[in-house]
């Protein structure tokens, strides 16, 4: 099967993201990724955790004194959404409908920048309105940089997605372009995962 | 799922059978996205009906690992056929993590 | 691009080398840069003995000694020993498992790169204001104190560096899952092949800890945040926790190598299969997956209590299980073969009771309540050089003459050899066996001189002599490179004689492509098979076609140099107006180079089948 084939939705293979040695190498090289990304997050999680509430003195702020659940759970809605409407635009990757598939994606990525949004929010609210900053204390150092790498990752898995839907709008899908997708969807899910991870542990954690 | 080879020698009825089963695909990862949803309902009511810390803790953390699970397996299609080498790194990645969380809890402070 | 026209000239070869995405072209580029950066290491070494030869010594100041101590340390396993391995695996694996490159071959020259500017960028602090001078291990709240700018250059630097190691083994696990050749199966994978496999998932796993405590120690120094700042609420057994989380497994990823490495070398010259290789496969993973579960035994006089320490000191007594199921199925190897004693063999040799030595004093100090008489003195200093030179080092110069030919095309000379062999072992049990007892005396380490009448003056001497023996020892050998370079006497595929897997079937050095017709694996020790059989080459699995080739790019260089120039902007960032300009410049070059990439269909080149049948095996130009 040559990369630059051109297909009808009965002709289209079965995983198009593996259907190449290359797809497979990068579906598998991810994956990978991933696995280093887990321990990754889970050492700045337990930096967090080690570190929290940790203040120079009595009366410093707190976990309790910041975290507002109901915004909270607004963001973590928005990203839950943004990740189930990524599994749609691959669901119609692999019934090779090239428009609907950007369609979905380009939804997925106004909803990160809500989440975005609302996380520039928050962080200026604690560093303007609270005094919050990041060299307040320990706790503020460990809080921002768990929260901020999160928010990082966003902010790269949305211009990879944005350059990608920009990339191939001419283009269409091709086996080529196929497992860039897919491998582009699995790093938004896991950026969801971690979200769960966070909400639980430094949001509702905070507020127990 | 994924990589099973379609064959029934008929190109028509092979297509039929791969859009349904992509639509099946869908149906359960709706289904996970609502379980998700409830998931996280449930977590944010147990912190706002103020139980007890020792319940609540260990509950949100369950109840985080279960919503994971499903975004793993079936967002992510960690369930699907293929995925056995995804599994094990990353299980390998949880194990390290997990040792790495505990030493951070324990043994951090003197 | 075609592969017969190609420019001759120097300008050509550079741009070449810059350029390129062959495995075995950026094996040599790993090997060179970790030979500099060896020799680099060694002369810091012998700056050390000298310092410490006589007591009461002036030869350096303190602050200076300190600077040496810690880049010897961080030179040396980051940017010689990891690389010069990495080099080898790059070389040898795609070659063991019948492949034409490796999964990822841009990301291959990208990893280089990185590692290159990073170990740059680390040196450059030589000469911008000091070096780092907390040690490799950079313990937090000394580092934080350090006045100069060296330990922001050990931050950045490692963080760069670390970002290459860790694609290079997402490159490698790929690689191996998904590119054997018809018939490998993973129980025929050659032992380096395997250790290959478990060294970079040790690297996947590790690395991120690492990357962590490097960001916290970056945004401490340079951020004002207060991760390791006790005042603010921070903790510094974060750091030794992170640091050692990745420092114990990292000598694993050293000794993984070096092990496949000499597995090979010794089934090669004793004309015998390796013994036990089912066994040999298991205590390698189990070796890789209890790696992970030991790393406080660098911590028992922290003070995490007395049940932490006793889980720590056992597991680590466990890890000595696999370690000498290896040994012996080495041993039984060669008992019964046919031996033939050339360089590389007499390097395993040697290896087996050096490395044995470094591995019982490993016990010693595993041994929680021992370990408050030794920590921190020279007997962990010689445990350590125990098994990383007699380990790790002995393994590098063994491969070095081992694998030359299929790297270069020329032999090293054999009585050169043997002699750099005979002055580096001598030299290295002078230099670190008394240190066992200047350790036991009670000399400390890192100490930048001692007083004279304290018992400590004649170990002192011994052991920096043996650093001038072993100095001696690495001079023959770079003379014989130079040698070998100039007379330029070509070898055929299999030089030694006795090779056993895929890669001794190939041309030295192979074409560019590596196989012609990727090759039929039928057994463990494949090539060998095929001798015994009386055939020429290797049983083919496919019939003559075009072949797929990656394009080269330069791209690599420019993500690299980004990430190298926002660097000196994140440390200067606070002191200098250009700094966040820079930082600002240097990061935008580094992804902007991402994205051009991107957006470039990039689907490399066929050589026609045409091409292959008239080409009589091109080498690599190195």
């Amino acid at each position: 099967m040559h990369v630059e084939e051109q297909f009808t939705p009965k002709t289209w293979p079965e995983a198009p993201e593996k259907a190449t040695l290359e797809g497979k190498n990068k579906f598998l090289g991810f994956w990978f990724f991933l696995g280093g990304e887990t321990v990754l997050f889970a050492s700045f999680f337990a930096t967090y955790l080690a570190l929290k509430d940790k203040v120079p003195k009595q009366g410093d702020l707190v976990s309790t004194d910041l975290f507002e659940l109901p915004l909270a759970f607004i963001m973590t809605m928005v990203l839950l959404t943004s990740s189930i409407t990524s599994v749609y635009a691959m669901y119609h990757m692999k019934n090779y409908h090239f428009k609907k598939m950007q369609a979905w994606l380009l939804i997925t990525v106004l909803l990160g920048l809500t989440f975005l949004g609302f996380e520039i929010y928050e962080f200026y609210h604690y560093t303007h309105g609270l005094g919050f900053g990041y060299t307040h204390s320990a706790f503020s150092s460990a809080f921002y940089t768990l929260v901020g790498f999160h928010g990082g990752h966003v902010v790269f898995g949305l211009g990879w997605i944005t350059a990608l839907m920009v990339r191939n709008s001419k283009r269409g899908l091709s086996l080529y372009n196929a497992p860039k997708f897919y491998i582009a969807s699995l790093y938004w899910h896991f950026i969801d995962v971690v979200w769960v991870f966070i909400f639980t542990v430094v949001y509702l954690m905070g507020m127990v | 799922m994924e990589n099973q080879q379609i064959n029934s020698g008929n190109a028509r009825v092979d297509y039929e059978y791969r859009r349904r089963r992509n639509a099946e695909e869908m149906r359960h990862q709706v289904i996970s996205f609502a379980i998700s949803i409830f998931l996280t309902l449930v977590a944010f009511g147990a912190v706002l009906a103020g139980f007890d810390k020792w319940f609540v803790i260990p509950f949100i953390l369950l109840l985080a690992v279960v919503q994971v699970i499903f975004q793993l397996y079936y967002f992510m299609h960690m369930s699907n056929k293929g995925h056995e080498a995804p599994q094990l790194f990353i299980y390998g990645g949880v194990i390290v993590g997990f040792a790495t969380l505990l030493c951070f809890l324990t043994i951090v402070w003197i | 691009m075609s592969s017969i026209a190609q420019k001759s000239g120097f300008g050509a070869t550079v741009w070449d080398f810059m350029t390129t995405v062959d495995h075995k072209k950026i094996a040599i580029l790993y090997l060179a840069a970790g030979g500099f950066f060896f020799l680099l290491g060694g002369i810091e070494a012998m700056i050390i003995r000298i310092q410490l030869f006589v007591p009461d010594s002036g030869f350096v100041s303190a602050g200076l000694f300190n600077e040496m101590l810690t880049m010897h340390g961080v030179t040396m396993i980051f940017l010689a020993a990891m690389p010069i391995l990495i080099g080898f695996m790059n070389l040898v694996m795609p070659l063991q498992i019948g492949a034409r490159d490796v999964a990822f071959p841009f990301l291959n020259s990208l990893g280089f790169w990185l590692f290159f500017f990073g170990g740059l960028l680390l040196n450059l602090s030589w000469f911008l204001g000091g070096a780092p001078d907390a040690g490799w291990t950079s313990y937090a709240s000394l580092s934080l104190n350090s006045q100069t700018h060296g330990i922001d250059f050990y931050a950045l630097g490692l963080q760069i560096s670390g970002f290459g190691t860790l694609m290079g083994g997402i490159n490698f696990l790929v690689t191996i899952i998904n590119m054997r050749a018809p018939g490998m199966t993973y129980m025929r994978m050659p032992m380096f092949t395997w250790t290959t496999f478990v060294a970079s998932a040790l690297i996947l796993f590790a690395f991120p800890p690492l990357t962590v405590g490097l960001f916290l120690l970056t945004f401490d120094r340079m951020f004002g945040a207060n991760f390791f700042n006790v005042a603010a609420g921070g903790n510094t057994i974060i750091w030794e926790h992170f640091f050692w989380i990745f420092g114990h497994p990292e000598v694993y990823i050293l000794i993984l190598p070096a092990f496949g490495l000499f597995s090979e070398i010794f089934s090669t010259f004793s004309r015998k299969r390796l013994f036990g290789y089912s066994s040999m496969v298991f205590a390698t993973v189990l070796i890789g997956f209890l790696g992970f579960m030991v790393w406080a035994h660098h911590m028992f006089t922290v003070g995490l209590g007395n049940i932490a320490n006793a889980i720590f000191a056992v597991a680590s007594f466990a890890i000595g299980v696999p370690t000498g199921i290896k040994i012996f199925n080495w041993l039984f190897t060669m008992w019964g073969g046919n031996i033939k004693f050339t360089t590389p063999m007499l390097y395993a040799a040697a290896f087996i009771p050096s490395f044995v030595m470094g591995g019982v004093t490993g016990i010693m100090v595993a041994t929680a309540p021992a370990d408050y008489q030794f920590h921190d003195t020279y007997f962990v200093v010689a445990h350590f050089h125990y098994v990383i030179v007699g380990g790790v080092v002995l393994a590098i110069l063994a491969a070095t003459h081992f694998y030359w030919p299929k790297a270069f095309g020329t032999m090293l000379n054999e009585t050169l050899g043997k002699i750099t062999f005979v002055l580096f072992v001598v030299g290295f049990h002078l230099t670190f066996f008394i240190q066992h007892f200047l350790g036991l005396m009670g000399m400390p380490r890192r100490i930048a001189t001692y007083l004279p009448g304290q018992g400590l003056d004649t170990g002192n001497l011994i052991s920096s002599i043996g650093a001038i023996l072993m100095a001696l020892g690495v001079i023959v050998l770079l003379i014989n490179i130079v040698m070998t370079s100039v007379k330029n006497v070509k070898v055929g595929n299999d030089p030694w004689g006795d090779g056993r897997t895929l890669e001794w079937a190939l041309p030295s050095p192979p074409p560019f492509y590596n196989f012609k017709q990727l090759p039929f694996v039928r057994g463990i020790d494949t090539y060998w098979i095929e001798k015994m059989e009386g055939r020429e080459g290797i049983t083919p699995a496919e019939p003559l076609g075009d072949i797929h080739m990656p394009n080269g790019s330069i791209l690599p260089v420019f993500i690299s140099f980004g990430f190298f120039v926002a660097a000196f902007g994140c440390i200067y960032r606070t002191e200098q107006p250009w700094g966040l300009a820079v930082l600002i410049i240097g990061l935008v070059i580094a992804f902007g180079s991402m994205l051009l990439r991107s957006l470039k269909d990039d689907h490399g080149f066929h050589i026609p089948k045409s091409e292959l049948m008239s080409d009589k095996d091109k080498g690599v130009r190195a």
